[in-house]
């Protein structure tokens, strides 16, 4: 494909750009469901295209088409070109990229197993078994299960010399179990909620899983909620579940160190940030112990921010966010470097597909676990008093990323040290670095799990992306709980 | 831009190659551009084309679909088997019915109301990127004459969309679609504006640039005001995209599912008497294709009449299944009314051109401000999730230009406010409404809705801004 890619290169620079890249990506995706013991869902498709980003008179263009036709490619290299011009007539100042070296390179996902080699037969099969464990409870009234497999090759060429070849794999799965009776409607999920785990992997992840083990348990669960009591509304030491603690990683963490938010760039849609530049190595994000990562590199595992290269063609990083509570580090590329003195891009800048200009996008954004060791169920013997929150149900922040609230599927009131009732409709709300601050203890690394946001939406338009999030079990103190369920 | 004479042709190819029972191919693209900007800056500017071919197929009650984006023999070769294999090793499914002809499509069609407006306009198709920048420099103007910084979008696009399927079903839909978003920036303040139209001319980038300057500027040093519960002014934007949750549940597929905030609710008075809500894909401020997912044409209908919800919307396999359900005496009334997804799918059909009738006396959003004597006025509202289905809770934050009304007059902007509201006690306390207008917002699609005066809004935080 570097042929095409060229093609477009050569138009670009001969029509004025000081700067050009092309990407080619060839997308295939397989979605699989059921409901309630029939088939939902059963999909593939593939999509294949390629788009010129070029800088000219210091603006920036993109254009994209689905014709890999020589014609095609140059005429859309030319439109890119021109629609730099017209981008040109307002501006402030001229783009300026960060240096980079240009590198050749090929990568492909760690895989064991291609999930697109496992025939349709066997995960229907693996579907329905799930479905009839969960409609076996008696009192399930719907039952939904799902598997996606998502292959993406893409060719990446710059004009400064760059050539990169990646294939990045991604495996989904997970289900659900609702219980509708009286007016009132429950539900749990595994192994997390909207979608199940998501993680940059082949078929293994399926079979790491335990789907089918845990089925029953779940349904079980999702009955139980209608007996439970509503969790109450007050001040309470909380503590979080891993994948509830993931995505409060996600919105109060990964989105306000997204340095074009910090700039103003999503100020129409996505938002800005309470962390304005001034605040960088000065901010007490959160108490000592909390230590968060932006950490891309395949040794750090195989979240969904995982890769070798962003695209924009720099390598993957780790960018320590939180250092033992002290904010130290944003999400960058190689446009926005400069105004955090970097001398380099911090390697986030990410499309959607061919069809998408790539921005700074989340990466595994991970808290790391507690140094001593510390399982869940010794986190609760060593509570007296507080609130266990599992699986997400509801999630909402403001546009600067400081009130946020979250509900959770179930909930468990812990007396003494024990579990003593379950709680329905468990939700908690607070003030992003207040929250982080009153952090006072992290399961350990065994008790830490990479999980998989594979929908993350920003940009107009609005490009959906999947990140990772690494978390262990923790307890915060003294947190707000049960006002989302006050109502009217 | 791709033709249905091209369609038909490319369709006729996947039938060749095609050995199954039946044959559907959905066709949909276009040509897309965006110019973005921020910080008085256009920063991004792009421009796509794009066709996508979606192909399902059916052998005895089994059905799938793959989708490619490219036309040449061998990827429709490909497609059509990748369809077929899917389709053939799934269990059959006794409700699977058989793709719909031409006749009953046309049936179908025979029971809408009115013409379908023409939705394509040869301005919108021919903007271009200096057109667009155009617009951008007009509204960074008034953002410097108001010392603001100013965010936003200026986007364009000429779309199409088909159906073929064997049973000689065919339809066709272009559109063109313009939309202008701008937020404008004070120092620890902020105003918004939206619109989109078919046609371009309708959209005017000085005046929601000097609208959105005007709330940015009377919203500045914003005060804080505790939480609790207020009457609230929504502006339409605000109205359609916290009301937009709820048409998920106006089907019949989530009433058999019962995960409708509906089950066991059609035909009671669930909302105050002066809510009437259509679904209406021939409104002359609607758009979209009047077609749906299987080539049914979308009927008009009304959802909710004098606060009570009326029925639902059906695609065909959805309505006689609920024909055989035990509630099917609890639903009202049950045909297939061109609301369903492209099959298969999980959520079956929605309404999508949503249009809430005009109340008998109409007020200005001015005229709510001044009939109120403490309240909020509320430009926007952000990042609305489901806090609890059944009665139907939604939480969500105040943004980009939020008012303390007190004694009839706008006194000075305040914090944004954190709201946890059920949608049914909102429409149950509405006091006033304006005229609908078609309005856009980014938590939901459009629809043609109103400004409201609600009593009894429950906010229950204050953030820091």
């Amino acid at each position: 494909m570097n042929h095409v890619a060229n093609w477009a290169l050569n138009v670009a620079t001969l029509r004025g750009a000081t700067y050009a890249d092309a990407r080619i990506v060839a997308q295939r995706s397989r979605a699989l469901g059921t409901k309630n013991g029939k088939v939902s869902s059963a999909s593939d498709s593939e999509s294949i295209g390629m788009s010129v980003r070029v800088i000219a008179e210091g603006a920036w263009g993109f254009a994209a088409s689905d014709n890999l036709s020589r014609a095609a490619v140059e005429a859309t290299a030319a439109h890119a070109v021109e629609i730099a011009h017209a981008s040109a007539r307002v501006k402030q100042h001229d783009v300026r990229l960060a240096p980079e070296k240009a590198v050749t390179a090929e990568w492909t996902t760690p895989h064991k197993i291609d999930p697109f080699g496992i025939s349709v037969e066997r995960n229907i099969d693996l579907l329905l078994k799930i479905d009839s464990q969960l409609r076996a409870v008696k009192g399930i009234t719907l039952a939904e299960t799902n598997l996606n497999f998502n292959r993406e090759e893409q060719w990446f060429i710059s004009s400064e010399g760059a050539g990169i070849h990646q294939t990045k794999y991604s495996t989904g799965a997970g289900y659900a179990a609702y219980a509708f009776a009286g007016n009132e409607l429950q539900k749990r999920s595994y192994p997390n909620s909207y979608g199940g785990q998501w993680q940059n992997k082949g078929y293994e992840l399926i079979e790491e899983l335990t789907l089918v083990d845990n089925a029953r348990r779940i349904a079980e669960e999702a009955v139980a909620l209608h007996q439970a009591d509503q969790c109450p509304e007050g001040m309470f030491d909380i503590i979080l579940d891993s994948s509830q603690l993931g995505l409060q990683i996600h919105e109060s963490v990964g989105h306000p160190i997204e340095l074009d938010r910090v700039l103003g760039m999503e100020a129409n849609f996505a938002g800005t940030s309470f962390l304005a530049i001034d605040k960088l190595r000065r901010l007490r994000y959160g108490s000592d112990l909390v230590n968060v990562v932006a950490d891309a590199r395949q040794e750090h595992g195989p979240g969904l921010g995982t890769f070798a290269f962003d695209d924009e063609g720099v390598a993957a990083q780790c960018t320590p966010v939180i250092t033992n509570g002290l904010f130290t580090g944003y999400l960058s590329s190689r446009e926005t470097a400069h105004t955090i003195d970097a001398e380099r891009s911090g390697g986030t800048l990410r499309a959607e597909g061919w069809n998408r200009l790539p921005m700074i996008r989340m990466t595994n954004i991970s808290l790391l676990p507690g140094e001593k060791p510390l399982t869940l169920e010794q986190l609760i013997a060593a509570t007296d008093h507080g609130i266990l929150m599992q699986t997400n149900r509801s999630w909402s922040i403001d546009d600067r990323r400081y009130n946020f609230q979250f509900g959770c599927e179930m909930g468990w009131e812990i007396k003494n040290g024990k579990r003593v009732r379950m709680l329905k409709n468990p939700s908690y709300s607070g003030i992003t670095t207040e929250f982080w601050n009153s952090l006072d203890a992290i399961c350990s690394r065994d008790q830490w799990t990479l999980w998989g946001t594979p929908n993350c939406g920003k940009g107009q338009p609005q490009q959906v992306m999947g990140t990772g999030h690494g978390a262990a079990p923790s307890r915060f103190r003294n947190i707000k709980v049960g006002s989302a369920f006050k109502g009217n | 831009m791709l033709t249905q004479g091209k369609a038909g042709e490319i369709f006729e190819r996947i039938k060749k190659f095609s050995t199954a029972e039946r044959v559907e191919v959905l066709f949909s693209g276009g040509k897309f551009a965006l110019t973005r900007f921020a910080n008085n800056t256009i920063h991004q500017n792009v421009a796509e084309e794009n066709y996508t071919i979606s192909v399902r197929t059916a052998f005895d009650g089994r059905t799938a679909r793959a989708t490619t984006n490219k036309f040449d023999d061998e990827s429709l070769r490909r497609v059509v088997t990748a369809s077929e294999s899917l389709a053939k090793v799934q269990h059959r499914d006794p409700d699977l019915l058989p793709m719909p002809d031409a006749g009953e499509a046309a049936a179908s069609a025979a029971k809408k109301t009115r013409q379908i407006p023409s939705r394509y306009f040869a301005g919108t198709a021919a903007i271009t990127p200096e057109l667009r920048a155009d617009g951008v420099e007009k509204i960074v103007g008034i953002a410097r004459k108001h010392n603001l910084t100013t965010a936003g979008i200026f986007s364009s696009s000429e779309s199409v969309e088909g159906i073929f399927n064997s049973h000689n079903l065919s339809d066709w839909y272009t559109q063109t679609a313009a939309d202008i978003s701008v937020t404008m920036l004070a120092a620890d303040s902020s105003g918004w504006q939206k619109a989109n139209s078919p046609d371009v001319a309708n959209l005017n980038p000085s005046n929601l640039a000097e609208i959105a300057a005007k709330k940015a500027l009377d919203s500045a040093h914003p005060r804080q005001i505790p939480a609790g519960k207020y009457t609230v002014i929504l502006e339409p934007a605000a109205v359609l995209d916290v009301v937009g949750f709820m048409f998920w549940d106006f089907g019949g597929m989530a009433i058999l599912d019962q995960r409708s905030f509906l089950t066991d609710r059609i035909g009671t008075k669930l909302f105050g008497e002066n809510i009437n809500i259509w679904d209406d894909v021939a409104h002359p401020l609607q758009s979209g294709a009047p077609f749906d997912g299987e080539g049914m044409r979308r009927q008009t209908l009304p959802l909710v009449e004098n606060g009570a919800v009326k029925r639902v919307v059906y695609a065909r396999s959805t309505a006689e299944r609920i024909r055989r359900s035990e509630c099917k005496d609890k639903v009202g009334p049950i045909e297939a009314t061109g609301h369903g997804f492209p099959l298969p799918n999980e959520m079956g059909e929605m309404p999508l051109n949503i249009v809430f009738a005009p109340p008998q006396n109409p007020q200005t959003v001015e005229q709510m401000i001044a009939s109120t004597e403490r309240g909020v006025l509320v430009t926007r509202l952000w990042y609305i999730r489901e806090v609890e289905p059944y009665e139907k809770i939604l939480t969500g934050m105040t943004r980009d230009g939020t008012f303390f009304v007190e004694d009839g007059r706008i006194e000075g902007g305040i914090r944004n406010f954190r709201f946890n509201e059920s949608l049914i006690h909102m429409l149950s306390n509405v006091e006033a409404m304006s005229t609908p207008v078609r309005s856009s917002g980014e938590e939901s699609f459009d629809m043609v809705a109103p400004a409201m005066k609600v009593g009894e809004f429950n906010f229950t935080e204050v953030t820091k801004f």
